[in-house]
């Protein structure tokens, strides 16, 4: 399919997941990420060696999803925030145990059951490896419909790489929106490398063991170090992100996902007026992205952090400029969406005379 | 001359367990080993082992081995099964991981008639964290968190799983067995050894719930404990069949 299609987010992300060669689809009903769900009931019947399972919970389908992966296939699940919570346990698990998966996280309006807004306010979550231990996950924050089609499709392949959960990390408005996108061909996963390590019977070799107790605290201590050691890897390899207009910017506003959508409309009419504004999306939100961050920064912009929460990624800004430039903060956490017009006015507000 | 009569089976690897004196654990695993010997499965046989006692089970059994979190082997067990249909999927559970904080997924598993085997070990407490109640304690019977007995006005009523879940379409065998005495182990293996071949054969769901002694928490003997069984846990847990629908099939 090289012609261009129109498509909801959250149908984009099932379609991607398919021609990636996900075959192992589990999932449970949650606002805003039911089309999703339903995509995958239909996308998995049509294929030879497709499973779909409507789970009881978001816990079983998140084990389920261990189950699979640790036979080999290419998984993927998704919820919204409240749901995500639940799965935590086996993100944890799947970290421990060094399975790929896949893990979409149409984000709504929280704390508790919240609401079905589109929301930003499970970064911390996403990104500081949401349930127990001492892990993170490779999190992607797209900002279009494109964007969903071409970081699910990395997605698998970075899970399989570096042996890791990876997480989408959208909102409600990312998933519903319709928008153009171009797909890429099937993937022959046959032509994948082997998976040396799944476990599908020991026929003419030694058993496999798939485990995370690791009860001597030494072992333990070296599987964790060894975890960092790929995490190193994956921060020095794979950090995305958007620089628009920054060259010259005197205030560069940093936002990712839909927020970062309606800040480059800001930007644009700020530049209308004269005003040097710039927009910093980050695409990775782990690793987050902190070379392009200090490579801004070297420009001598402030920064205007713009999130749908109360300040959540505000906190990787600083980690990665570490007191070097001045970082403003913009926040509507809980369902509501500012305009175009409402950043344009934060610009100006923000903008050092 | 002498001839060899009895023998470690092939499938256990030759490793000490860590088992108490007089748990049941290791005569089921014994007999699950054979079984997969009999069977001839080994080379296509995957075990999910619990958060418990068994949880140490891939030290034992010579077979590929994918560890579930606490509660979630039926949930593993479907994602392996579903994309390796051709092989034999087992989750070995305790009756915490199973009949508490694994309730949900070992239900659906089972009402979705997952082609999957399940080896149950009731014996009614929470070994591995140290004698707590467990679902499957008895009325009366005493545990670190019911120090003056199980209270059913306070701690509610045991837990027959086995007999819930023959409720459901999507099972085919049940059966409740003990490890007591050489009789009652003879039908113990065999009713595995069936529980196994419903899966080769495709029909669905089977579960082998074993009542098994727990000397330790009971604070009993081995021997004291066998008689427990018998004589007390079998009146709340009676063994037999449950269900068998192999023949419908």
């Amino acid at each position: 399919m090289t012609e261009k299609v129109l498509m909801s987010g959250n149908h984009v992300i099932g379609e991607a997941a398919v021609r990636a060669g996900c075959s192992f689809y589990a999932g449970y009903p949650i606002t805003p990420q039911n089309e999703l769900t339903e995509y995958m009931a239909g996308a998995m019947a049509k294929l030879d060696d497709g499973t779909f399972i409507q789970a009881e919970s978001e816990i079983a389908a998140i084990n389920m999803l261990i189950g699979a992966s640790m036979a080999g296939a290419r998984v993927m699940t998704s919820s919204s925030s409240p749901g995500i919570s639940l799965k935590q346990e086996g993100i944890s698990f799947l970290s421990a145990l060094e399975l790929p998966a896949v893990i979409v996280n149409c984000m709504r309006g929280g704390p508790g059951l919240g609401n079905i807004a589109p929301s930003q306010g499970d970064y911390f979550q996403a990104t500081r490896g949401g349930g127990h231990g001492d892990y993170r996950n490779i999190v992607l924050g797209p900002a279009s419909g494109q964007e969903i089609c071409d970081l699910v499709t990395k997605a698998f392949d970075y899970a399989d790489e570096y042996l890791t959960p990876v997480m989408i990390l959208l909102d409600g408005m990312m998933g519903q929106m319709m928008e153009p996108v171009v797909f890429p061909e099937y993937r022959d996963i046959s032509t994948l490398p082997e998976k040396t390590w799944k476990i599908d019977g020991a026929k003419g070799r030694p058993r496999r063991v798939i485990k995370s107790l690791l009860l001597d605290v030494n072992v333990e201590e070296a599987h964790n170090w060894k975890l960092v050691r790929r995490y190193e890897q994956i921060k020095d390899k794979i950090q995305m992100a958007e620089s628009y207009k920054t060259s010259d910017a005197k205030l560069t506003v940093i936002a990712y996902g839909i927020a970062a959508r309606i800040a480059k409309s800001a930007v644009d009419r700020a530049r209308e007026e004269g005003i040097k504004a710039g927009l910093l999306r980050p695409v990775t939100l782990w690793p987050f992205p902190e070379r392009s961050l200090r490579e801004a920064a070297s420009n001598n912009t402030e920064f205007l952090v713009y999130e749908m929460s109360t300040g959540q990624m505000i906190e990787d800004v600083r980690l990665s400029l570490n007191g070097s430039s001045r970082i403003h903060f913009h926040g509507r956490p809980g369902g509501p969406v500012s305009t175009p017009a409402d950043i344009y006015e934060q610009i100006k507000k923000y903008y050092p005379r | 001359m002498t001839e060899t009569i009895f023998k470690r089976p092939k499938y256990l690897k030759d490793a000490v367990f860590h088992y108490c004196p007089g748990c049941g654990h290791g005569i089921t695993h014994r007999l699950v080993a054979e079984v997969i010997e009999e069977l001839d499965i080994a080379d296509r046989s995957i075990c999910v082992p619990p958060a418990g006692c068994a949880v140490l089970a891939y030290d034992y059994f010579d077979i590929d081995v994918g560890e579930a979190a606490h509660g979630r082997g039926a949930a593993v067990a479907t994602g392996l099964k579903r994309v390796l249909p051709d092989r034999i999927v087992f989750t070995y559970q305790g009756d915490g991981d199973m009949a508490a904080i694994g309730t949900a997924e070992t239900i659906h598993a089972a009402n979705r008639g997952e082609n999957i085997t399940t080896i149950f070990i009731n014996n009614g407490t929470y070994g591995m964290t140290g004698g707590q109640m467990a679902p499957t304690t008895l009325v009366g019977q005493k545990s670190t968190t019911t120090p003056g007995g199980r209270d059913t006005k306070r701690d509610g009523n045991p837990l027959r799983l086995s007999e819930m879940l023959a409720l459901l379409d999507g099972t085919i065998y049940i059966e409740r067995v003990s490890v007591t005495s050489p009789k009652n182990i003879r039908a113990a293996k065999k009713a595995i050894k069936k529980a196994f071949q419903i899966q080769m054969d495709r029909l669905g769901y089977s579960l082998v719930e074993v009542l098994s002694p727990c000397p330790t928490n009971w604070k009993m003997s081995p021997v004291d404990s066998c008689k427990w069984i018998d004589e007390y846990m079998t009146k709340t847990f009676p063994i037999g069949v449950i269900k068998d629908n192999s023949e419908n099939k």
